[in-house]
């Protein structure tokens, strides 16, 4: 086996950085389990207090009951009745405990139960959200990119007069925080010119469905979204891909490709391979980031993604499903880094040979 | 040096644009009188010569709610700005000068922190804090998410710093790791610390009026990011109150902008490489 990775430096890079992350994503459930119970008071002493608000006694103890067995905030004999002390109060678990049951919970991909929407599970509020934040923010990051970068190496290789008036731009749409852009886009194309609705998924009065009246609602409050992370994105990439080109024009290898004499087109090959590396990191972190990146995106417009599902959460103080969300966020982002990883290490034959280099 | 960024148009124009921003933030409350508790009118009056924003859905007047957010917000910047950029950089070039163990461990820290969104960690504190989340505290907690990307900068710097020949010198002269980092190594990160501070404070910024935007913004004063949760919340797009969100938009924006400008026409100065 020793000698079998070491003649493998790849698979034993991988397995190295395979190891690395799974080590980052039990801090990471851990960060989930303990940054909320930092407070002063536990969220399930809040939740305990306003689910007794309404209700008498005796059902507000059988409620109180039900959701400390729930959370997994008590000790339970093995007939599944509560432990209680002496005086009536139920035996608390220890905060480690807790910690184990969570922990073993979340592996398995069990998420809990939402407090607001009480017995619907996390993963069904979850499941039913996911789809809408894919459909809007996948294409929108995707083309951004692309369009992005072309721009950016077009700005960099002709510079004079389309970097002059491209750059600034580009600066500005990247200044333009997500949340102003969409405001700006609402006020500007829903309120102003009425040209498209302001906010939602799709039209309330329509079934939802693969129906064309259903797609073509969807698709008309898609515009306006798509845009606005689009246009971001494309700031972004095109300011970013402009510095990479730059740099490697710059380059003793373009410079002598040049004194050779060898074409434009392939120069500008050479030099576009070499600076898109980075940009291909990029895209992938962006796609990873993508389920919690435009949160607030889709929070302007109502849209029915994760973003609204974690600011209702938020406001409602459910605190499984916001625990829920930023474990799925922070999976994302994990897995996103971890393909990258590896990714560049097949690209870039730099990185694959210092992994020959270290064994 | 110096001379080199005043004779880059896009430094002027990122620092003329700032200094607007400061002059709104410092010079308004010698014209117009500042009361962000007083209702002065009815909901969302627009615009009048009395009051040259209107008022917010509480009749409050509009232009001293922007004078107190934007103070806030540019509080809340400076303050994140400092803490990112000390922690960053403490990290970055403690580890990066010793390297070894202590690099690997600080490094895989940084590694750590670096992937679990920083956005992830902030709503969890935020909504653990709920009573007490004071300006400050926002500020500070900012702060102490986003000096990731900094120690990681920071560390390349250092540990690439740490060959050079005046460094080795220094070391023989006999000079701890405390001297050699404030006198010899610290200096000529100069520059790039404070283009990292710059960077650092608008991401404050911005990160405070996104945390506002998902109500878990401060509970002790107004911000630029709170005018706009609040206006967003009470209909203030769909009644057409322009007054009430657009202002502090192109506020948050201008800012932003000024500072990314500002960081990029230094990061042209300073790095002859990308000099045309």
């Amino acid at each position: 086996m020793q000698s079998f990775l070491e003649n493998h430096p790849r698979l034993r890079h991988s397995l190295g950085r395979a190891l690395w992350y799974l080590l980052t994503f039990v801090v990471a459930i851990a960060v989930n389990f303990f940054l909320p119970r930092l407070g002063e008071q536990s969220p399930i002493d809040t939740l305990i207090a306003r689910a007794g608000e309404s209700l008498d006694t005796a059902t507000a103890r059988e409620q109180e009951a039900a959701y400390l067995k729930e959370f997994g905030l008590v000790e339970v004999d093995a007939q599944g009745n509560i432990i209680r002390q002496p005086d009536g109060h139920p035996v608390r678990t220890s905060l480690g405990a807790q910690f184990v049951r969570y922990l073993s919970l979340s592996l398995q991909g069990d998420l809990g139960t939402s407090i607001l929407q009480y017995p619907k599970s996390v993963n069904e509020i979850i499941r039913a959200a996911v789809p809408w934040t894919i459909a809007l923010q996948l294409p929108a990051i995707v083309l951004g990119w692309l369009c992005g970068n072309l721009l950016g190496a077009l700005a960099a290789y002709r510079r004079g007069f389309f970097d002059k008036g491209l750059y600034p731009l580009a600066l500005l749409m990247s200044a333009v925080p997500a949340f102003c852009a969409g405001i700006l886009l609402v006020f500007l194309f829903s309120i102003e010119l009425e040209w498209f609705p302001a906010v939602g998924g799709y039209d309330d009065s329509r079934l939802v469905g693969f129906t064309w009246d259903f797609i073509a609602s969807a698709a008309h409050y898609y515009v306006l979204p798509f845009l606005s992370i689009f246009c971001i994105t494309l700031g972004h990439q095109a300011i970013g891909m402009r510095s990479m080109c730059i740099y490697e024009l710059g380059t003793d290898y373009i410079k002598y490709s040049k004194v050779l004499g060898i074409q434009e087109s392939k120069i500008l090959m050479y030099m576009f391979r070499n600076a898109m590396l980075p940009q291909l990191t990029g895209l992938g972190l962006a796609l990873g980031a993508m389920i919690g990146g435009a949160l607030i995106t889709e929070m302007i417009f109502s849209y029915p993604g994760l973003g609204m599902t974690i600011l209702t959460a938020i406001q409602g103080n459910d605190y499984p499903l916001i625990t829920g969300t930023t474990l799925l966020i922070t999976v994302t982002v994990l897995l996103a880094n971890f393909t990258v990883d590896l990714l560049i290490g097949f690209l870039d034959p730099r990185v694959a040979h210092g992994q020959r280099e270290k064994r | 040096m110096l001379s080199g960024l005043f004779k880059s148009p896009l430094f002027v124009t990122g620092l003329v644009l700032f200094g607007l921003t400061l002059l709104v933030a410092f010079v308004t409350p010698w014209v117009f009188e500042i009361d962000v508790d007083r209702r002065v009118g009815l909901a969302y009056m627009p615009p009048s010569a009395e009051h040259w924003l209107g008022t917010d859905h509480l009749g409050v007047d509009l232009v001293s709610l922007h004078v107190v957010g934007l103070r806030a917000s540019l509080y809340v910047g400076l303050v994140s700005g400092v803490v990112a950029t000390i922690v960053g950089t403490v990290i970055g070039v403690y580890g990066g000068y010793k390297g070894g163990f202590i690099d690997d461990l600080l490094n895989s820290l940084t590694n750590l922190f670096l992937v679990i969104p920083s956005l992830v960690v902030l709503i969890l504190l935020s909504s653990s804090f709920e009573e007490g989340r004071s300006l400050t505290l926002i500020a500070l907690i900012i702060g102490g998410t986003t000096w990731t990307w900094t120690a990681r900068a920071v560390r390349a710097q250092a540990s690439s710093l740490k060959s050079r020949d005046h460094v080795s010198l220094a070391r023989i002269n006999g000079y701890g790791t405390f001297g050699i980092l404030t006198l010899h190594i610290l200096p000529y990160l100069l520059s790039y610390l404070f283009m990292v501070f710059v960077l650092q404070t608008a991401t404050g910024i911005l990160t405070e009026a996104s945390l506002s935007m998902l109500g878990l913004g401060p509970h002790d004063s107004v911000s630029l990011g709170r005018i706009l949760d609040e206006a967003v919340k009470n209909e203030a797009l769909l009644d057409g109150a322009w007054w009430a969100f657009l202002p502090a938009t192109l506020l948050i924006t201008l800012i932003a902008f000024s500072l990314y400008v500002i960081n990029t026409s230094m990061e042209g100065v300073f790095n002859p490489r990308l000099r045309k």
